[in-house]
Parts: structure tokens; C-alpha cells; sequence
């Protein structure tokens, strides 16, 4: 695999953009995840029924958050590539303005 | 052939570091490979370290034994990283140079914030070490015979020549190869288990015959029980908590039972067991010497039992639809110890059966139906888990290893997809090992690799390799954190001591050999606790001392030095303490648990909102004054 040489960061245009959706995923996944927990807690009976493919809701759940947290990892790397194509002619060699 | 492909791993692991150690001459390259490792390389890296003996010898081992509350450590080892990718990602890569510390004090340059930041690294990976230690010794006494002690110092000198020889670059390689080999062998163990399918009679495929628990026939009597067959003799009687258990002698030969009657049927069930006496060397089920056998398997399928019950190759949804079924009964096992009247210490190993809808949900370990303590326990938990993956050192120096904010953030998106995918195996492989009669009863951390042998010696040989070299590289990465924080955070930027490029480098392997021969020690002391849960408690003081302060340097702009070191400190410190006083250590230092002061195993809950808020305090009560006709 071939290694891209070190290079010094500089000022990044779309950190503001990427900042703003980074927070409001979090938000949303964190969301979901609380929820799991709090169904486990609340009303643990829930979990032991059947939702899909003879899958209980705890398993389904708990795929859910796994397979979840990379489609969202996959969107919101999509975002950013697409921000920082967008922004990059607004930025002189270098990385500066 | 074990131990051949084994020696060969560590070999080739041990090539590998004295490869890069030529390589290896300033600062930039021993801490963080100097920056140049590709994104993708550094993604399964990213999984390598992060997928250690807590996740493949801890989950599998809780998923076998406790089923789906194992699997909880799973899902919330995984959420993690939504933290680290979508808030830390980008903002550790451009603040930082080589350690956590740089990061947090790159708006500062505080000595206060380079003090406890180092120190809180060090703790941290130093609460982190123990259960790979522990692993390690775990791992090493059944595929080498030796004891658990010679496998965590095995395990230490092997990792210190890795990290005192080559630092960050050959960690970096060590676990990408480890990462995966690891993914791939687990998916090869989930499909034979798919293969193999369900049985109320596993027999590891043929190789080791099943044997049902031996059940007696009895009269219920004024004093108990009575064996109905008069060659046994009732020697003693033991009534401990809800169960009862006997001392049967026949022949002369002893052996210990449980009272098993039902549906007004008196019955004895066998237990296994090991009697140790001060001075003689402990006896296994009647055998001086002699090994427990292993336990795990299903009584009835979907209310089918014996042949007809077998289901032969299955699919993924299938095999758990079946074992989370209600009329799907596990068998399984829990210890009880007693002194019985010749002043032995017995520990009895006795079954109890738990239908399968209660092994597929949260509740056989974590007590989410019990009371409002035991529930804050678990949300205490699963808040550690979710926090305090971003907050690990050994993860976010991996950040300085690529070449740009972009890179970090796609080596994070490989190292989700690849951890996800492995999170989802484990299920598989611990609910493999709770049907197949695998699971050794006297510690399961070995489940996986059990389960491995089951399926033939070149299996077990090459998971074993593998988990070893798991072990190896997370010890390795959790090493140059530590000595990422004594050589470079304490002595160069904290002390100021004056080192020239070369000086550096060897300030860090010096201090890596010490971090390592307080990570053997400590290794060696916690022996026979579960990986993962302790693991699960390095994380609180993760979230609890790192996480606040990255978080609000990045979103509070009112942070202030004071508030951060502050907060650091309170968060290592209260974490520690309720860890310290916790029932869980209570039991590790041989005291009753009940009588912890505190009665929650998990702190989280309440150390990382106490250095929020003390992040918070302190910054408002310092920030600086403004000037006089500034706005």
C-alpha cells in the first residue's frame, strides 16, 4: 500500500461544516443509543420479543446500532469529501487562504 | 503443531519490530511513525488495537457464560466510536504532535495540563494493561502448560523488546496484520459454527464424547435427602443459600451432589469439584490433579431434546432464532465454595437451566430488572462505553500517524466497518462456546480460543497465535502511550529536561521497560478476573478523565487551563476512588462484597458529569479578567 508523505495541516475551510453535521450525527446516534438503554431498563420484557426473521428486539437492536454507526460513518465521510472538493479552490497551496 | 505455529507468530511479530527498529531514529518516528502510515493501513491498525484480549477473550468469554449481556460490552465498544469519528477525529489530528497531551495543551502550554495529562495517560493505560496481562496468562497456560504468572512476563518481554526496539511504526504494522488475521479466523470459527449447527449432545465433532450430568435417584428423609441406591453413603450436608448440597461417599471414593428434585421427584444431580488443603495438591472431581471437565450446552431445542433435536447446518438468523427461543433450555453453570468439615476449601460446580428468550436479552448479568441501584450500574456502564472509546490514549495517539485530519477521519471509518463486523462475530462465537461444551468453568476468558480446538488443533493453534499476538500489539500500543507520557509529556515538555532527538527516543524506551514490569506485576495480581470487565472500568477512567476536557476545549470557549487540568485530576481521581471501593474490588482483595461502601461496580454515571462540572467551575472562576477598554 503506497504512504502519502507527512504534510504539515493547514487551515481547513470545511472544518466549520464538518464540525456541524459531525455533532448533529452524534447527536442522532446517541439518541438511538440511549434509547436501547433505556428500553433495556424500562421495559426489558420488550427485548425478548419477536421483531424479524425470528430475531428478537435485543438482537435486532444491537445489529441495528452496529450496522447504524457505519452508514452513518459512510454518510458523513461523503458529506465531508464533498465539502472539502467544494472549498478546495478557495485555499492556496500551502493551506493557506 | 500448537506451539510451532505459535513460536512462529511471535517470531515473525518480533521480525518485524527489529525490522523497524533500524528505521526508527527521532522523535516523530518512535511516537507516531512519522506520520506517514496510509489511512487504510492505519484503519485496521485502528481495529488492531482496539480489538484486544478484552474484546475477543472478554466477550466471547461473558457472551458464552452470560449470553446477550456480553454482547452488550459489544454494541457499546462499537457506539465508541461515533464519539471518536465524529467529534475527536479531525480535532486530535490537527492539535497534536505525539500524545494526548499535546493535544490538550495546544491552546495553553500549561505546565498544570501537561502534569495531569501525562498522568492521566498513565493511569489509563496502565488500568488498561491489566486485563491484556491477564489475558495473556490466561492464553498461555493451556496452549504451553505453563502457569498463568510465566505467561504475563512471557508476554511483557516480548512487548518491551517490541516497543523499547521500534516504537509507534512496528506497533502500527504488528496490528495491522494482528487486526487482520483476527477478523479473518473469526469469521472461519462462525461459519464451522454454523456448520456444525445445534445438538442437546455436542461432542466438539466427534472428538470429545459428551457426558450428561449423572443424576441419582433419592427418598426424601427427616434430615434430607437419601441416595436410593444403597452403595452411597450421605457423608455431609451443606445448605447454602437456596441450595442444598451433599457429601457422598461409595467405595470410599467421594463425590459431591445437589439436590435436583422436581415436580415433587426427589432427585441428586453430580457436581464438579475441587477440594484444596493447605500443603496438598488440590483434588478435581475425586482425581488429585486432575481437570475440571468442560461445560456448556443446550437441554432442549425449540422443546425438542436428544436426536431429533440436532438441527445440523444452519444460517445466521436461524442459529439465533433457535437459541433465543423460550422453549430452547441452556444449560449452565455457577460456583459455590464451602469449607467442608475436614477444614477443605470446596468449590462446587452445579447447573441450572435458563430458557433461551433469557440468554438473548440483557438481565442473566447485569441486574437491569432489579433495584434502581443495580440499573444505574448498567446505564453507568453502557455511558463508559459509549465515552470513553474517544478518550483512550493508545487510540488517539493513532491519529498522529497519518498524514492529514482527512486521513484520521477515514482510517476511522475502516476501523468502524472492520470492528463492527468482528463485534458481530462474536456473538456467534460466544453462543458457539456456551452449546458446545467448550467453556472451561473456572474462568472463561478462554472460551474462543476452546472453542477454536473444538474444530481441530490447526484452528486452535492459529487463534491462539493470534489472540496472543493480540495481546502483544495492544500491549504494545498501550506501552508507547505510557512512555509517549513519562519521556516526552514529564520529562521534555513538563520538566523541561533537555534531550536532543536521540536522547528522546531513549528517554521512551527506558521508560517503556518500566511501564512494562509495572504492567507484569499488576498482570499477574489480577488474575482470573474477566478481561472485558475490567477493561469495561479502564474505560470510566477514560471518559471520566480525558473526555471532558477534549470535549469543552473544543466546544466551550470560556476553557481555561486551570479548568482543564482540574478536571483531569477529579476525573482520575473519583473514577480510581469509586473503582477502589467498588464490591467488584472488594471481592478481588478477598472481602465480602457486600460490604463495599460503594454499592455500584460501574463509576461513570458520576465521575464524568463531576469533571464536566468541574471543568466548568474552575473555568469561570479563572478566566482571565479583561482588559480595561476592551470590550
Amino acid at each position: 500500500m503506497l504512504h502519502e508523505p507527512a504534510a504539515r495541516s493547514g487551515k481547513d475551510p470545511a472544518s466549520p461544516y464538518k464540525t456541524r453535521i459531525g455533532t448533529w450525527m452524534f447527536c442522532l446516534y446517541a439518541l438511538i443509543y440511549a434509547g436501547f438503554v433505556a428500553v433495556n431498563i424500562g421495559r426489558p420484557v420488550l427485548m425478548e420479543r419477536e421483531i424479524l426473521w425470528g430475531l428478537n428486539l435485543a438482537v435486532v437492536y444491537g445489529f441495528f446500532l452496529i450496522i447504524f454507526a457505519l452508514v452513518l460513518a459512510l454518510i458523513y465521510n461523503g458529506l465531508c469529501n464533498a465539502k472539502e472538493r467544494e472549498l478546495k479552490d478557495t485555499v492556496a497551496p500551502g493551506g493557506e487562504r | 503443531m500448537a506451539v510451532a505455529i505459535f513460536l512462529l507468530f511471535v517470531g515473525m511479530v518480533l521480525g518485524l519490530s527489529f525490522y523497524f527498529a533500524n528505521k526508527t531514529r527521532s522523535a516523530s518516528g518512535y511516537y507516531a511513525a512519522g506520520g506517514q502510515i496510509h489511512w487504510g493501513v492505519n484503519g485496521i491498525a485502528f481495529a488492531g488495537d482496539y480489538l484486544s484480549a478484552a474484546s475477543f477473550l472478554g466477550i466471547c468469554g461473558m457472551i458464552a457464560t452470560s449470553g446477550y449481556d456480553g454482547f452488550l460490552y459489544s454494541i457499546g465498544y462499537l457506539a465508541g466510536w461515533i464519539v471518536a469519528l465524529f467529534v475527536v477525529a479531525e480535532p486530535m489530528k490537527r492539535m497534536g504532535k505525539y500524545t494526548f497531551t499535546d493535544a490538550v495543551d495546544a491552546k495553553f502550554n500549561s505546565r498544570g495540563i501537561k502534569l495531569m495529562a501525562a498522568i492521566s495517560t498513565l493511569v489509563v493505560s496502565l488500568c488498561y494493561l491489566i486485563p491484556q496481562m491477564v489475558g495473556a496468562g490466561v492464553l498461555v497456560e493451556p496452549l504451553l502448560g505453563m502457569p498463568h504468572a510465566v505467561g504475563v512476563i512471557l508476554v511483557g518481554a516480548v512487548v518491551i523488546i517490541i516497543v523499547a526496539t521500534a516504537g509507534m511504526t512496528s506497533t502500527t504494522y504488528v496490528q495491522f496484520l494482528k487486526g487482520a488475521l483476527l477478523i479473518v479466523f473469526s469469521l472461519v470459527v462462525t461459519v464451522a459454527v454454523l456448520m456444525r449447527g445445534l445438538s442437546t449432545a455436542p461432542d466438539q465433532g466427534g472428538q470429545v464424547p459428551f457426558e450428561p450430568n449423572v443424576r441419582l435417584a433419592a427418598h426424601a428423609a427427616a434430615g434430607g435427602l437419601t441416595p436410593a441406591d444403597p452403595a452411597y453413603a450421605v457423608v455431609e450436608t451443606h445448605a447454602i443459600k437456596a441450595w442444598t448440597f451433599y457429601k457422598l461417599s461409595r467405595d470410599g471414593r467421594i463425590s459431591w451432589w445437589i439436590d435436583a428434585s422436581q415436580g415433587g421427584q426427589a432427585m441428586l444431580e453430580e457436581c464438579q469439584w475441587e477440594s484444596r488443603r493447605a500443603g496438598a495438591e488440590p483434588v478435581v472431581n475425586g482425581e488429585p490433579g486432575g481437570r475440571l471437565r468442560q461445560v456448556g450446552n443446550l437441554v432442549s431445542i425449540e422443546g425438542r431434546s436428544g436426536p431429533e433435536a440436532r438441527t445440523g447446518p444452519t444460517n445466521p438468523f436461524r442459529f439465533l432464532s433457535a437459541i433465543g427461543s423460550p422453549d430452547t433450555q441452556v444449560l449452565q453453570w455457577r460456583m459455590t465454595r464451602i469449607k467442608d468439615a475436614e477444614g477443605a476449601d470446596v468449590t462446587l460446580h452445579h447447573t441450572y437451566t435458563t430458557p433461551g428468550n433469557k440468554i438473548l436479552r440483557p438481565g442473566t448479568r447485569f441486574k437491569i430488572e432489579g433495584s434502581l441501584l443495580e440499573r444505574i450500574d448498567f446505564v453507568s456502564l453502557m455511558l463508559a462505553l459509549f465515552l470513553g472509546t474517544a478518550a483512550l490514549p493508545h487510540i488517539l495517539i493513532r491519529y498522529y500517524t497519518v498524514p492529514s485530519p482527512a486521513a484520521a477521519r477515514k482510517s476511522t471509518i475502516v476501523a468502524i466497518a472492520a470492528i463492527g463486523f468482528f463485534y458481530i462475530l462474536t456473538l456467534y462465537m460466544g453462543l458457539g462456546a456456551m452449546v458446545n461444551a467448550v467453556i472451561n468453568p473456572l474462568d472463561n476468558n478462554m472460551s474462543a480460543p476452546l472453542l477454536a480446538r473444538s474444530f481441530g488443533t490447526f484452528l486452535f493453534a492459529v487463534i491462539t497465535a493470534i489472540a496472543f499476538a493480540t495481546v502483544l500489539g495492544t500491549v504494545a500500543g498501550l506501552i508507547v502511550a505510557a512512555s509517549g507520557a513519562v519521556a516526552h509529556d514529564l520529562m521534555d515538555r513538563f520538566a523541561g529536561v533537555q534531550m536532543n532527538e536521540k536522547q528522546k527516543v531513549r528517554a521512551g524506551r527506558l521508560a517503556a521497560f518500566a511501564v512494562g514490569l509495572v504492567a507484569i506485576v499488576l498482570g499477574i495480581l489480577f488474575k482470573g478476573q474477566n478481561v472485558s470487565f475490567l477493561v469495561g472500568l479502564a474505560f470510566a477512567v477514560a471518559a471520566s478523565a480525558n473526555l471532558p476536557a477534549v470535549i469543552m476545549l473544543l466546544f466551550w470557549r470560556r476553557t481555561t487551563a486551570k479548568g482543564v487540568a482540574a478536571s483531569i485530576a477529579v476525573g482520575v481521581v473519583s473514577s480510581l476512588a469509586l473503582i477502589a471501593f467498588s464490591p467488584s474490588l472488594f471481592s478481588q482483595y478477598g472481602l465480602d462484597p457486600a460490604t463495599a461502601p460503594i454499592p455500584f461496580d460501574n463509576p461513570g454515571i458520576f465521575s464524568i458529569p463531576l469533571s464536566f462540572l468541574v471543568l466548568v467551575a474552575v473555568s469561570l472562576a479563572t478566566r482571565p479578567k479583561a482588559s480595561p477598554g476592551v470590550a
